[in-house]
């Protein structure tokens, strides 16, 4: 049963599927060292140059140890004899921002992808829409929540309402289309001159190429792309929350939080820890869609 | 076949991940306002708060609670705010049918344009103080000179520099620090003399552990300026009404006159029944400790009881101060809120009136003469 050539280096005595994931808890690791060894060994006042604080406070309200943190996690939200404990809250808050981020995402990778072919099929329309596509992430994001909002408060079909929530997810998907316009449109454009060429040759069509060579050639640029607006989606949600006051989501727990930084140091980091989740089992969600493109997954591209 | 069996392994995780982010979207489908669905000819109305739901409004979460709202007809809806939601101009855009907002901020959406009034001023009192360490001794406006002075910003700041312009301090002598939502940058010392509302930044110093005692800050521990004794106090929470609708709409003034009615109601249940009220409040959703919830119910019932003309009625005098400040009153920009007199729609005391005659007539005690606050005990974190 030995084979001729290993098929994956073993090196650490660890299959190399497994080093990646011990790597990056070694990551988590060293960064809860540091942090922790900062608080120990960094100087009270933090360091300042000039009126500029370079490193922070190591006060206990500055920068709350981790057991703090954790221990916070698990006591009731507040004192109230009906109060679930904060992780329940978190985990119904990270579950809620998820399924907005979700459907903005969604939104947002049709969007983007339909933006790509449309610029790849016609010339005229990269030259005239680009910079528009570009222009739009200029826009800042507090601004237009409360705008889109108040649009979206008068849209009525019929039975259908515009809820809060829509807003939330449609400004998610505005962050989100960007990074899959842009990647697809480099992907779609990657294919080789000769193998375009050949196309030609064949007389195949338009549609026929793009189906081809063009989709399966873009696959190594639109994995990145999508996976990163996943995160984007994730953090255009928790913005968006914040600046409307949405119930339910990983936003509003900041905002509502936020007040008892002095009082409770520990209880403001539980949603900040909720949404660092909520990012990771998006972008976790984008790997899987890459397990189904495997095959396509030549000379993948990092963005 | 093991190649088989693992890509349908992926299918089945990504089907069972998809339907979690569905059903987590299905969940979302309310807005946290509070309806009721068998409101069979009620008129429905919408409030629009200026942030999320927390004590400050304890009154008009009271009145849906208790029914005051339906006992005049009303299904009342109350939408929350956030930090980018403008309660003006959002019933200037004839999104909700009322909104609760400060005056001066108000006074500054009229000049550019929104036609609204105010019609109940329920909050007679400011509650926005500078509060600073007793060691830094700054007890008047005038000690401001040459301190890190904090201040939110954002239409917050009129009452400090009107303060300030008051006792001879210009804007150049201090440096005004940009306050965040929490009491950190005060607790730390950068900032000396910080904002805070009586019914919540306030209290969250004194839910702070002193690390010189270990116990928690008390109040001999902190110099206060009270705007409100420094003659700089202006308007704040008061109900805004749609004025060309009033105007215009015979049905809309007269839900006004009993919109403002149960409020007023619920503002006397929550000044009277404060521990129910907070209880009312969290139940609406709101996360604050309890000890907190119930300091904020305390205090924001002080801005209202004991009323000087009866609740919401509208002061001219304070009024006049207030219109004052904000056209005499320079910022960091040197801008002021208004440049001229706001119109005669921007108050009217109309319908306040006629609301307080009926409850008066319903013997109800809308003065408050009586009223006296309740001892809270604030815990660590507030809670």
């Amino acid at each position: 049963m030995t084979p001729l050539s290993p098929p994956l280096p073993e090196r650490f005595g660890l299959p190399a599927r497994w080093r990646g994931a011990v790597f990056g808890v070694l990551g988590v690791v060293v960064l809860a060292l540091l942090w922790e060894l900062y608080t120990v060994l960094g100087p009270e006042d933090g360091v300042v140059i000039g009126t500029l604080t370079v490193l922070p406070r190591t006060s206990d309200l500055a920068m709350p140890h981790l057991a703090t943190m954790f221990a916070r996690i698990f006591e009731p939200v507040t004192g109230a004899a009906s109060a679930r404990p904060l992780w329940q809250a978190v985990a119904a808050g990270s579950l809620f921002t998820l399924g907005i981020a979700s459907v903005g995402w969604l939104v947002g990778v049709i969007v983007g992808l339909a933006l790509a072919l449309l610029l790849q099929r016609f010339r005229l329309a990269e030259s005239a829409i680009l910079p528009w596509i570009i222009l739009s992430q200029t826009v800042p994001l507090i601004a237009i929540a409360p705008l889109v909002r108040r649009w979206g408060a008068q849209l009525q079909f019929g039975e259908f309402t515009w809820e809060s929530w829509m807003s939330v997810a449609l400004i998610a998907s505005y962050l989100a289309f960007f990074p899959v316009s842009i990647g697809a449109l480099r992907g779609l454009g990657s294919p080789d001159a000769n193998h375009v060429d050949l196309m030609h040759c064949y007389a195949v069509g338009w549609w026929k190429t793009l189906w081809r060579l063009r989709l399966p050639a873009s696959v190594g640029y639109l994995l990145p792309a999508l996976r990163l607006a996943a995160v984007s989606a994730v953090v255009g949600s928790v913005v968006a929350e914040v600046s409307i006051g949405l119930r339910g989501g990983i936003g509003r727990l900041i905002v509502e939080y936020a007040g008892s930084a002095g009082g409770d140091p520990g209880k403001p980091w539980a949603p900040i820890f909720g949404s660092i989740l909520v990012g990771l089992v998006a972008a976790g969600f984008v790997g899987l869609i890459g397990l189904f493109l495997r095959r396509f997954r030549r000379g993948e591209v990092s963005i | 076949m093991k190649h088989r069996t693992t890509r349908l392994g992926t299918i089945a995780t990504v089907a069972a991940l998809g339907a979690l982010v569905l059903s987590g979207c299905s969940t979302s489908g309310g807005t946290g306002g509070v309806t009721d669905a068998a409101s069979a000819g009620l008129t429905p109305i919408t409030l629009q708060l200026q942030w999320v739901a927390q004590a400050q409004f304890a009154g008009y979460y009271a009145a849906v609670d208790q029914g005051y709202y339906k006992d005049e007809g009303l299904d009342v809806t109350i939408e929350e705010g956030g930090p980018d939601i403008v309660p003006q101009d959002v019933l200037a855009a004839g999104d909700v049918d009322y909104a609760i907002s400060w005056v001066p901020k108000v006074l500054g959406s009229i000049e550019q344009g929104a036609n609204i009034t105010d019609v109940a001023q329920i909050f007679e009192r400011s509650a926005t103080t500078q509060i600073s360490f007793t060691n830094k001794d700054i007890t008047t406006a005038a000690d401001l000179t040459g301190k890190n002075v904090g201040s939110w910003g954002f239409g917050n700041e009129w009452e400090l520099f009107a303060g300030m312009q008051q006792a001879g301090v210009e804007v150049g002598d201090i440096s005004l620090i940009q306050q965040a939502f929490d009491m950190n940058a005060f607790l730390s010392g950068d900032i000396d003399a910080a904002q805070a509302m009586t019914y919540n930044e306030y209290a969250q110093v004194l839910e702070t552990e002193n690390p010189d005692t270990g116990e928690l800050y008390q109040p001999e521990d902190l110099n206060v300026i009270d705007w409100n004794d420094e003659g700089t106090a202006m308007l704040q929470d008061a109900i805004w009404a749609n004025a060309d609708k009033l105007a215009s709409d015979p049905d809309y003034a007269d839900n006004t006159v009993k919109f403002i009615k149960a409020s007023i109601r619920g503002w006397i249940y929550a000044a009277n029944n404060a521990e129910e009220a907070a209880g009312i409040v969290t139940a609406a959703g709101s996360s604050l400790g309890q000890s907190h919830q119930l300091w904020m119910t305390n205090e924001v019932s002080k801005l209202i009881f004991p009323s000087t003309n009866g609740v919401g009625l509208i002061d001219e005098a304070a009024w006049a101060n207030t219109v004052d400040i904000a056209m005499n009153t320079k910022n960091e920009t040197g801008a002021t809120i208004i440049t001229a007199e706001p119109p005669a729609t921007a108050f009217s005391n109309e319908y306040v009136q006629k609301a307080l005659d009926e409850l008066t007539a319903d013997g109800v005690d809308v003065m408050g003469a009586d009223w006296a606050p309740i001892d809270v005990t604030l815990n660590k974190g507030g809670n």
